[in-house]
């Protein structure tokens, strides 16, 4: 606690500095700016225009400011999109207008004729910033309209921004290891129904639930497929994991979280590739003879195993929970098992 | 024209259709034919294809040749066993090109189908013969639903062969597009799982699913293209490249023709 408030302080005094030097060097600046004699004529002001592009930059804020709430409220499955969509375009449109009334109407637009002037000359180089600074005169309210623009670039920076939250929690990981599998819990197909061990059949693969858990937990699902038993390689620790040459892996991909919709199982094995899970995103492989590890892609941590049992009545049960941590990986995914 | 030339048009003509002619002539490559062969099915004339094309890899009466061995003519065979696959396989196998494989090493894929409907008839119920399979799936399209289909397809099938069937990639292997595929090598497809595809047994996709499924995957020949240009129906991709490559830059070059006018 007291290390963040000190970082608070320091934060806190930085920002007074840095404001106050900015504040300072905009004052000089007016000053010297009254000294100088007039190149430019003075224009009429546009108090209107002015406010026309105040009230079009807070708007672009306000919709800015949308995207943010639609982002952070509405779940993806809603009309979210549409509504994102429609902020974002509102909020570019209301700067575009902004900046063609500012362009129009306030920046004078009037046009002198010059000879090119030979280069490096110090004198014509000032006066040529004189013209442009002394172009800013007529506009009245340049503090309202500087804060106009900072509104709406700091909220459409702000509605960048947003979407990274969704890359996940930085300091609460807890709930990232929690799975709904125990041990004894039943394995049921997306009707509901149990899964029978003797339906399980080799060259095909399946995806099951724990009962009466959320389907919709990253946790939850898991493909079921059935080897050989000649043909497993688990490591020692996972003896008895695999009933009948049966394993069963989370069914969301260690790498960017797609689920594992891709079994490859060869026809004839000695001239075929093996048996292989297959993400269809990146194609990262998973060999689920040596307990999920990964022979191909991007994946960097293997697909976490479910140890699996057969109960009295040859129903799928699980026999504990997963290997290792379920879905896309965050910093210290590799220091803890997953627990209930 | 002058006679020269017409003579010179003439002969470019002849030598092209004589090409042709040979084009047409030709033997259908690789294929060993009894020398009198029958023109209805039957199990003799299987047989004797099965001995001449298959068993090189697949072994005498479909027990499959497990590690690759030298046999007839010098050429490395080796193969599944065949004794209780069925008609549904072989049917799948012959039909689409799959088999016969010029080398073993090659990735079965669909090909030009050398053997005519009779010799395939005979080799189907010859294989059917040799053991238990199951007989050739019988499919009705019409009586499935192409909604219901949708819904199955992208459980089970999308994750491969993309979601209008336009196949992909799997690692280590191509996955099929599936726009020359019958209603019949559809259902067989799913339930046998050729090559590396997994198989689908009744309990995961039920006959009146395997209905809709295809009645779905034969709907997704003629897309509904509402945008007007489907870009092959890919995905995402394409219509990326498409979109930065075509429209980015005419809307660019419209920008700079307006550009232009304006300052003329």
């Amino acid at each position: 606690m007291t290390l963040l408030s000190t970082i608070g302080r320091w934060l806190i005094a930085l920002l007074t500095l840095l404001l106050g030097s900015l504040l300072r060097t905009a004052e000089r600046a007016q000053r010297k700016a009254e000294r100088e004699q007039r190149i430019v004529a003075p224009g009429e002001p546009a108090p209107r225009a002015e406010l026309v592009v105040v009230a079009l930059l807070l708007l672009a804020g306000l919709f800015a400011i949308g995207f943010v709430v639609v982002y952070a409220e509405f779940s993806p499955a809603t009309i979210s999109n549409e509504l994102l969509g429609c902020c974002l375009a509102l909020a570019l449109l209301s700067v575009a207008g902004a900046l063609t009334v500012f362009a129009r109407r306030i920046v004078p637009d009037e046009e002198l004729e010059h000879e090119y002037p030979p280069r490096g000359h110090p004198d014509e180089q000032l006066e040529a910033a004189r013209i442009v600074r002394q172009s800013g005169q007529p506009i009245t309210r340049k503090k309202l309209l500087a804060g106009a623009g900072a509104v709406a670039g700091g909220a459409l920076g702000l509605a960048a921004l947003a979407p990274a939250l969704s890359l996940g929690p930085l300091l609460d990981t807890d709930p990232l290891y929690r799975t709904p599998w125990r041990r004894g819990l039943q394995l049921v197909d997306e009707s509901g129904a149990p899964l029978p061990a003797a339906d399980i059949e080799q060259g095909s693969f399946y995806t099951a639930f724990p009962q009466g858990a959320d389907p919709e937990q990253i946790g939850a699902p898991v493909v079921v497929v059935r080897l050989s038993e000649s043909a497993l390689r688990l490591p020692a620790d996972r003896a008895g994991w695999a009933p009948r040459g049966i394993v069963a892996f989370s069914k969301v991909c260690t790498h960017a979280g797609c689920a594992i919709a891709l079994y490859r199982k060869p026809t004839f094995a000695a001239l075929e590739p093996r048996p292989a899970l297959v993400c269809p995103c990146h194609y990262s492989t998973f060999d689920p003879a040596t307990g999920g590890t990964v022979i191909y892609g991007p994946a960097g941590r293997p697909l976490p195993q479910l140890p699996l049992m057969i109960d009295r009545v040859g129903r799928l049960r699980s026999a504990g929970n997963f290997s290792g941590p379920v879905g896309p990986s965050w910093w210290g995914v590799r220091t803890r098992r997953p627990s209930a | 024209m002058s006679p020269d030339r017409r003579m010179v048009a003439v002969l470019a003509v002849a030598v092209l259709a004589g090409f042709a002619g040979l084009a047409r002539a030709q033997p259908q490559s690789g294929i060993v034919r009894p020398t009198t062969e029958p023109s209805s099915p039957n199990a003799q004339l299987g047989a004797e294809l099965y001995a001449g094309n298959c068993a090189s890899c697949h072994g005498i009466g479909g027990d499959g040749i497990p590690v690759p061995r030298r046999g007839a003519g010098g050429i490395a065979g080796a193969g599944p066993a065949l004794r209780d696959v069925g008609a549904e396989a072989a049917d799948f196998y012959l039909r689409t090109g799959y088999m016969p494989l010029s080398s073993i090493h090659d990735e079965p894929g669909r090909d030009r189908v050398l053997l005519t409907d009779t010799e395939i008839r005979s080799l189907v119920s010859y294989v059917a013969s040799l053991g238990t399979g199951p007989p050739v799936p019988v499919v009705r399209p019409q009586a499935g639903s192409i909604a219901d289909g949708l819904h199955e397809f992208a459980e089970h099938c999308a994750g491969c062969h993309s979601i209008v069937g336009q196949g992909g990639f799997v690692t280590g292997a191509r996955v099929p597009a599936l726009q020359n595929a019958t209603a019949t090598q559809i259902a067989e497809a799913i339930r046998i799982g050729p090559y590396l595809m997994p198989s689908f047994s009744r309990r995961q996709i039920s006959d009146a699913e395997l209905n809709s499924i295809v009645a779905y995957v034969l709907s997704t020949r003629h897309p509904d293209n509402r945008g007007g240009w489907g870009i092959g129906n890919v995905g995402p991709v394409p219509e990326g490249v498409i979109t930065w490559l075509v429209a980015a830059v005419a809307i660019v070059l419209f920008c700079m023709v307006l550009g232009a006018r304006l300052r003329a």
